[in-house]
C-alpha cells in the first residue's frame, strides 16, 4: 500500500473510533456535559488532560521551534511543564472541593460580584479563541500535506468531527475520546523518535539517545556533534543561548504560571470525584506530558543533524523527496546564490523579508523561482521550524505507515486541544453569561440547549479562524499565556490563599495586569513591530515574558487596593476556610 | 460539600501543615527549573552527566521529571497529613451537591 493510502486508513479509523467514543458517551445532563458528571478516574482525567494540553503546538511545532533555538527552546519545556506543578499544589485541589462548573463560577462568587465574573470570561473567551485558531490552522496542514485535500477541506471535516463529539459528548464525552486521542498521539511521536534514536545512536530510548554517542565513529556526543557543527556554519552552540537570562527566567515564569491558570486546563479538575484525586490526577496529566515533552528536545536535537547533515552541500537535484514536497507547500525555499546547483546552509535569514514569496515557475535547477531578493548572507534555505517533525520520518526515510502514523497523531493532538477549548467557551457562554448574568430562571433542559448551541457557535467561529487565519495567530500566543498569568492565575491563587482579598482589590488587579499584558503585547507586536528589540524592551523582557511582570503588578495592585476597601464579608471568608479542607466544612 | 463538621483549630492546624509543605515542595520546584535550568546554567554546563551538560539536561530533561516526582510526593504527604488530622477524603462518595441548581 503506498504511503498516501496507509494515511487514508490509519486517519479513517481513527476518527471512527472517536466518533463510536462520541455516540457511546453523550451526555444527559448539564453536569455530565459541563464536568462528565464528576466520576473520571484519576489516571484516565490526566491521560484526558493530557491530551487537551498537548495541542498542534506541543505535537507539530515545539521540537521544531527547540531544534532552531536549542538552549532556548528549554523555556517551553520547562513553562509547559512546570505549570502543572503550580496547578497540583496550589489551585486544583481547591477549585475541586469549591464544586462548580467553572473558572468564573469561582471568581464570581469567591469575589460576590458579577462584574468580577464578566472580567474573568472575557479572558477565558480571548485566551481560548486564540489557542482554538491555532488548533485549526494546524489540522488544515496537516490534511493537505499528507492527505493532499486543500487546507479547507481539512479545516470542514475537522469541524465537523469536533462539533459531533463536543455538541453530543460535551466533556463526557470529549473527555473519554481524549483517551483514545492520547494514545494515538503519544504512539505517533514515540515511534518515529525510537526508530531514529536508533539509527543515530544504537540506544533504542529517546531520552537517553540524545546524551549518547554518535554511531558514526566520531567518538563524539550528539549535543557535542551538534555544537560543533552548528559553530562552523556560523551559528552559536546548539547548548547555549542567545536570550538573556533575565528574559529566558522571565519567560519561563510567564508559560508555567499562564499554564496554571489556562481555564481548559483548570476545568478538567473539576470533572474527578474527590480532592484527593484532583492532586493525583494532576500528577498523572504530568507523566503522560513528561513522556512527549522529554521525548521532544531528543527529536528536535535529532532533526537538526540530520538536517544539516543530508541538506548542505547536496545538489538540488540530488535532494530528496520531503524537500521537494515541502518546498511545493511553500514551507522551504531555496535561492542558488553561490551559481553552484547545490544547497548551502548556513546562519542568518536566506531572503530579504524572512518569508518566501514564490513567482510563477521553475529556475534552473527546478526549484521555485523566489521573488524575493536574496540576503547577504551566505544561507541559501528558508525552512519552517513547523514541518521538522511532519518531516522527521521522511527525513530518516522511516516506512511509509510511520509517516501515515505520525500525520494521525498530529490530528489527534489538534481536535483533542480545539475539543477540550471549545467545550470551555460553550460553558462559559452558556452557564455563566446566559445562566449566572443574562436570563434569570433558566431549566436544566434550557441550559443544556444553550450549552450545545453554543459549542456548535463556538466550531463554526474556530473553523471561520481555521479557513481565513488570520496572519497575527502566530504573534498571539503570546497573549493567551501572559493574560492568564497577569490575570487568571493571581484571581485564583489570592482567593484561596488570602482570604482579605476583597472584590475590589481583586477586579483592580485583574484589570491592571490584563490592561499592561495586553498594552505591552499590541505595542511590540502590533503597533510597533520594528521596535520589538531587547534594547527597547522593559527590564530587557520580551512580549513573551511580559506576563510574569502583568503578574506582579496584578498582585501589588490587587493588595494595595484591598487594604483601603471594604473587608472581605465573613461568608466569603468561611467559604475559604471550608475550600481549604479536603472534605467537610469548619464547625462554626 | 460533604457534611463532616472539622473544628476551627483542627483546620487552622491542617492548613499551616499544608503551607509549610509546600513552601518546601516549591522550594525545590524554584531551585530545579529557575535555578539549575536557567541561572546557574552556565556554571552547570561544566560538569557532564551521562553525556549531557548538566545544566543542559536540567533545563530539557532534569527539571521535567523532578516536576513528576514533587506533584506526587505532594499528593503522597497530603495524604498522610490527612490521615493524622483525620480528614481523609476516601470515604466521601461523591462530594458534588447532588441538587446542583445551585442556591443562586
Amino acid at each position: 500500500m503506498t504511503t498516501q493510502m496507509l494515511t487514508y486508513v490509519f486517519v479513517g479509523l481513527s476518527f471512527t473510533l472517536y466518533i463510536g467514543i462520541a455516540i457511546w458517551t453523550r451526555a444527559g445532563s448539564t453536569k455530565e456535559f459541563y464536568v462528565a458528571g464528576g466520576h473520571v478516574p484519576p489516571v484516565l482525567n490526566g491521560m484526558a488532560t493530557a491530551a487537551d494540553w498537548m495541542s498542534a503546538a506541543s505535537f507539530i511545532s515545539m521540537a521544531g521551534i527547540i531544534a532552531f533555538m536549542g538552549y532556548d527552546g528549554s523555556v517551553y519545556l520547562m513553562g509547559w511543564t512546570g505549570g502543572y506543578v503550580l496547578l497540583a499544589f496550589l489551585l486544583a485541589p481547591y477549585l475541586r472541593k469549591f464544586g462548580k462548573f467553572t473558572v468564573p463560577d469561582f471568581v464570581g462568587e469567591r469575589y460576590y460580584s458579577k462584574f468580577a465574573r464578566i472580567v474573568a470570561v472575557v479572558c477565558l473567551l480571548i485566551v481560548s479563541f486564540t489557542y482554538v485558531a491555532g488548533q485549526m490552522r494546524g489540522v488544515g496542514i496537516v490534511f493537505s500535506r499528507f492527505l493532499e485535500v486543500e487546507i479547507n477541506t481539512g479545516v470542514y471535516i475537522g469541524m465537523t468531527i469536533v462539533f459531533f463529539y463536543a455538541v453530543l459528548g460535551g466533556m463526557k464525552g470529549i473527555t473519554y475520546t481524549q483517551v483514545a486521542q492520547y494514545c494515538v498521539l503519544i504512539f505517533a511521536y514515540l515511534v518515529p523518535a525510537i526508530f531514529i534514536s536508533m539509527m543515530l545512536t544504537d540506544n533504542p530510548i529517546p531520552q537517553l539517545g540524545l546524551g549518547a554517542t554518535v554511531n558514526d565513529g566520531s567518538g563524539l556526543s550528539i549535543l557535542a556533534k551538534l555544537d560543533s557543527v552548528l559553530v562552523d556554519l556560523g551559528f552559536g552552540k546548539y547548548t547555549s543561548g542567545n536570550k538573556s537570562t533575565l528574559d529566558v527566567f522571565a519567560i519561563t515564569a510567564a508559560l508555567m504560571i499562564g499554564t496554571a491558570g489556562l481555564p481548559h486546563v483548570i476545568v478538567r479538575f473539576f470533572t474527578v470525584p474527590k480532592v484527593s484525586d484532583a492532586r493525583r490526577s494532576a500528577g498523572w496529566a504530568l507523566v503522560f506530558i513528561a513522556i512527549l515533552y522529554t521525548t521532544a528536545p531528543a527529536v528536535a536535537a535529532f532533526a537538526r543533524l540530520n538536517f544539516v547533515e543530508t541538506i548542505n552541500n547536496t545538489q538540488y537535484e540530488a535532494t530528496p523527496s520531503w524537500f521537494k514536497n515541502w518546498e511545493n507547500i511553500g514551507l522551504i525555499a531555496w535561492a542558488d546564490k553561490n551559481g553552484d546547483g547545490a544547497v548551502q546552509y548556513y546562519a542568518g535569514d536566506a531572503l530579504e523579508g524572512g518569508k518566501p514569496q514564490y513567482g510563477e515557475g521553475r529556475g534552473e535547477f527546478g526549484e521555485r523561482a523566489l521573488i524575493n531578493t536574496p540576503s547577504s548572507s551566505k544561507n541559501e534555505v528558508y525552512v519552517d521550524r513547523d514541518i521538522m517533525v511532519l518531516a522527521n520520518p521522511e527525513i530518516s526515510n522511516l516506512p511509509g505507515w510511520v509517516i501515515a502514523l505520525v500525520a494521525a497523531g498530529g490530528l489527534a493532538a489538534a481536535l483533542s486541544t480545539a475539543a477540550g477549548l471549545l467545550l470551555v467557551i460553550s460553558t462559559s457562554i452558556s452557564h455563566d453569561l446566559l445562566k449566572k448574568t443574562l436570563v434569570n430562571n433558566l431549566s436544566e433542559k434550557q441550559e443544556l440547549r444553550y450549552a450545545r448551541l453554543s459549542a456548535a457557535f463556538a466550531v463554526i467561529i474556530a473553523g471561520f479562524f481555521g479557513v481565513y487565519p488570520p496572519a497575527f495567530v502566530a504573534q498571539v500566543v503570546a497573549f493567551a499565556f501572559g493574560l492568564a498569568a497577569a490575570s487568571i492565575f493571581p484571581a485564583l491563587f489570592m482567593g484561596i490563599f488570602m482570604k482579605s482579598m476583597n472584590r475590589e482589590g481583586a477586579i483592580a488587579g485583574m484589570l491592571a495586569g490584563m490592561v499592561f499584558t495586553f498594552g505591552y503585547i499590541v505595542y511590540f507586536k502590533f503597533m510597533e513591530p520594528s521596535a520589538n528589540v531587547a534594547a527597547n524592551w522593559l527590564f530587557g523582557i520580551s512580549p513573551e515574558g511580559i506576563g510574569f511582570i502583568g503578574m506582579i503588578i496584578n498582585f501589588a495592585v490587587a493588595i494595595s487596593v484591598a487594604k483601603f476597601t471594604k473587608p472581605t464579608p465573613d461568608a466569603i471568608k468561611d467559604m475559604v476556610a471550608n475550600i481549604r479542607l479536603p472534605v467537610g466544612e469548619v464547625k462554626k | 460539600m460533604g457534611h463532616q463538621k472539622i473544628s476551627k483549630e483542627i483546620a487552622d492546624q491542617y492548613w499551616k501543615a499544608n503551607i509549610r509543605l509546600l513552601l518546601k515542595l516549591l522550594s525545590v520546584w524554584f531551585i530545579v527549573s529557575f535555578g539549575a535550568g536557567v541561572i546557574f546554567v552556565e556554571d552547570l554546563n561544566q560538569f557532564h552527566f551521562f553525556g549531557f551538560k548538566l545544566g543542559f539536561w536540567f533545563a530539557q530533561q532534569g527539571s521535567i521529571l523532578i516536576f513528576v516526582a514533587l506533584i506526587f510526593i505532594y499528593s503522597h504527604k497530603m495524604q498522610k497529613l490527612e490521615e493524622a488530622f483525620n480528614i481523609n477524603d476516601d470515604f466521601e462518595p461523591d462530594s458534588y451537591d447532588e441538587d446542583e441548581g445551585e442556591a443562586s
